[in-house]
């Protein structure tokens, strides 16, 4: 009962995602794998997947304290191994996803060896680096056959039971689950002895390591997990557009990352959550009102969040709950 | 005569500039051993070179009788090593209390790694964390950002972090700066109640030479980064050289 009563806004919030096809499909009359209610079981897949990507930032972020500017390269490196995979290797979904979540932890033990011998901006910097690499050699046309260079992987063979045009509801739950999940584990982890350490290693690294933590394990542990869940994202989010293409290894892609975490309120995982369905569906709604001029609005409403809600929404949020309490 | 911890020429450099230039230091365990110095003489240096935050450029630290040179900073409280910082340095926008139990969870590594338990169930450190606060007189501020402190009380934070560490040798750097005059008196008595009642050493870094000359077992003058002079506050207070090149006559 206390864990049904501590968590009820999570509780309901996941309630109504699960009831929110059927609910729109009522409400349009439309049948619930086609038309409006299929289109938002779409948006919303799409929110489920970056609010994953968004989370992951934030731990590395948000929690302990790391600027990476790479990020988009685990994410990335989900989309190509899974699609590499697939089409060109014929293997399993199971089998592939394990190979996403192996070698992102690869890749990221790799970049977090080497970036984290060095700090701040120089961090930021290795990271940002490493990501062009991977960009170039995305593009690089000696691999066309295998990574379709500058076009992208296309036609991944998502397998029939979670394909996204015929089995959307499927989809949608998928991402769902796998929304919840990955909340659920970082969450986790942030309330953890270890969550504590990294939240000590952002407010002062050295005070850390004098009394006594190793932060460098606590990093690369931060790294690892960040990584793997990019990755993960990454791969969902190629089963979705059933294609991996270099802009998914872009920095804007990890701007992106960053925005969604700043907007919603770093350092807490529901803020990135909403930061991910806010840029989502402003994106969209922008894109429909204003056509491709969109990303320049966008621009004006992120510098105008940035400035009156510097903590994002789950800032603003807290400090308002924080005010009504001791007004009372 | 039993020495917790000494150091042979122990030196270091920034660039060409010696900031700390060969000094052996010997403190015996059970003492508060006070270091003085002008501003710039190098004792934050030389905190810094004991400590393990600086590696030294010459010399040598050893510490219960072994060479422990070179150790990574994170393994010097396992050590029983601990040390403040002259700049308040503490864990900004975390609660008072989570300062404290952050340090104590650092004496058990494992605990640490258990990224599936949860901290606020490990009450056993948040019970260790609040008698440390007890201790330096922070009780009833437990749950405030350990930011919104006033300065006196971030320095008796610092005091308390260092202690739940479980320190047998604890490097003070000026604990005292900073702090209102009446204040002093109070950090000071919890001080030495800390060395007396733990069995404790300490080495102090202190500018007020009332403080000083009152609480110190043993004296060093360290002097333009060299140990101009070591002894009882009475052999300070008479020796010549102290006079001239720091007292300046004025005791
Ligand atoms: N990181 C550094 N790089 C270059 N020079 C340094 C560095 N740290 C200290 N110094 C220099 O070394 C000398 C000794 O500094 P230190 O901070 O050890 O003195 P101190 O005795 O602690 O002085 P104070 O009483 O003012 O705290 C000073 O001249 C200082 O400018
Ligand atoms: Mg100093």
């Amino acid at each position: 009962m206390k864990i049904i009563r501590e968590n009820a806004p999570a509780l309901a919030l996941i309630g109504a995602m699960v009831l929110f096809p059927f609910a729109i499909s009522l409400l349009t009359g439309e049948p619930i794998d086609a038309g409006t209610p299929k289109f938002w079981q779409g948006m919303l897949a799409q929110v489920f997947i970056l609010a994953v990507y968004a989370i992951s930032y934030d731990l590395l972020m948000g929690y302990a304290g790391i600027l990476s500017f790479g990020h988009a390269m685990f994410f990335g490196a989900g989309g190509y191994v899974v699609g590499i995979l697939l089409k060109h290797a014929g293997w399993s979904l199971p089998a592939a996803t394990l190979a996403v979540i192996l070698s992102a932890a690869a890749l990221s033990l790799l970049i977090g060896v080497t970036a984290l011998r060095v700090q701040g901006v120089y961090l930021t910097m290795v990271t940002l680096a490493f990501a062009q690499m991977m960009f170039v050699i995305s593009e690089a046309t000696d691999f066309r056959e295998w990574t379709g260079a500058e076009d992208g992987l296309q036609s991944i063979p998502v397998p029939a039971w979670l394909s996204p045009t015929h089995q959307r509801l499927t989809f949608y739950f998928v991402s769902l689950a796998f929304c919840i999940l990955s909340y659920y584990l970082v969450r986790r982890i942030t309330q953890s002895p270890t969550g504590r350490v990294l939240v000590a290693i952002r407010e002062n690294e050295l005070r850390a390591r004098a009394i006594g933590y190793n932060t460098f394990v606590y990093k690369l542990v931060a790294m690892v997990v960040a990584g793997i869940m990019a990755a993960l994202a990454g791969m969902m989010n190629a089963l979705w557009n059933l294609n991996a293409n270099p802009n998914m290894l872009a920095t804007s892609t990890t701007i992106n990352a960053l925005l969604m975490t700043i907007i919603g309120g770093a350092g807490t995982l529901s803020g990135p959550l909403l930061g991910a369905a806010f840029i989502h569906l402003l994106g969209y709604g922008l894109n429909v009102a204003f056509g491709p001029r969109w990303p320049l609005l966008f621009g004006l409403v992120y510098v105008a969040i940035v400035l009156f809600l510097p903590y994002g929404f789950m800032g603003a949020w807290r400090s308002w709950l924080l005010k009504r309490r001791l007004k009372m | 005569m039993t020495h917790l911890l000494e150091t042979f020429s122990l030196t270091r450099d920034f660039g060409t500039f010696r900031a700390v230039d060969s000094v052996n230091l010997r403190v015996q365990q059970g003492t508060l051993h006070s270091l003085i110095g002008p501003n710039g003489a190098g004792k934050t240096t030389l905190f810094n070179c004991i400590s393990a935050v600086l590696p030294p450029t010459h010399g040598r630290v050893h510490y219960e009788g072994r060479d422990i040179t070179g150790t990574p900073l994170h393994r010097m409280t396992a050590l029983g090593i601990g040390r403040s910082f002259q700049i308040t340095n503490v864990f900004g926008n975390v609660s008072v209390l989570e300062n404290v139990r952050l340090a104590v969870q650092a004496r058990h590594a494992r605990a640490s790694y258990q990224f599936w338990r949860r901290a606020d169930d490990l009450s056993e450190f948040e019970d260790r964390a609040m008698h440390a606060l007890k201790l330096v007189g922070l009780a009833g501020r437990e749950r405030q950002l350990a930011v919104m402190l006033p300065h006196g009380d971030k320095r008796k934070l610092e005091l308390a972090i260092l202690l739940a560490g479980d320190p047998k040798l604890l490097l003070l750097d000026e604990p005292t700066a900073g702090m209102a005059t009446e204040q002093v008196p109070e950090l000071m008595a919890t001080i030495e109640h800390i060395r007396a009642n733990g069995n404790r050493t300490i080495i102090l870094v202190e500018h007020n030479m009332n403080v000083v000359m009152r609480f110190s077992n043993r004296i060093s003058v360290l002097h333009q980064g060299r140990i101009l002079a070591e002894g009882t506050p009475d052999e300070i207070r008479a020796n010549d050289a102290v006079q001239k090149a720091y007292l300046g006559g004025g005791f």
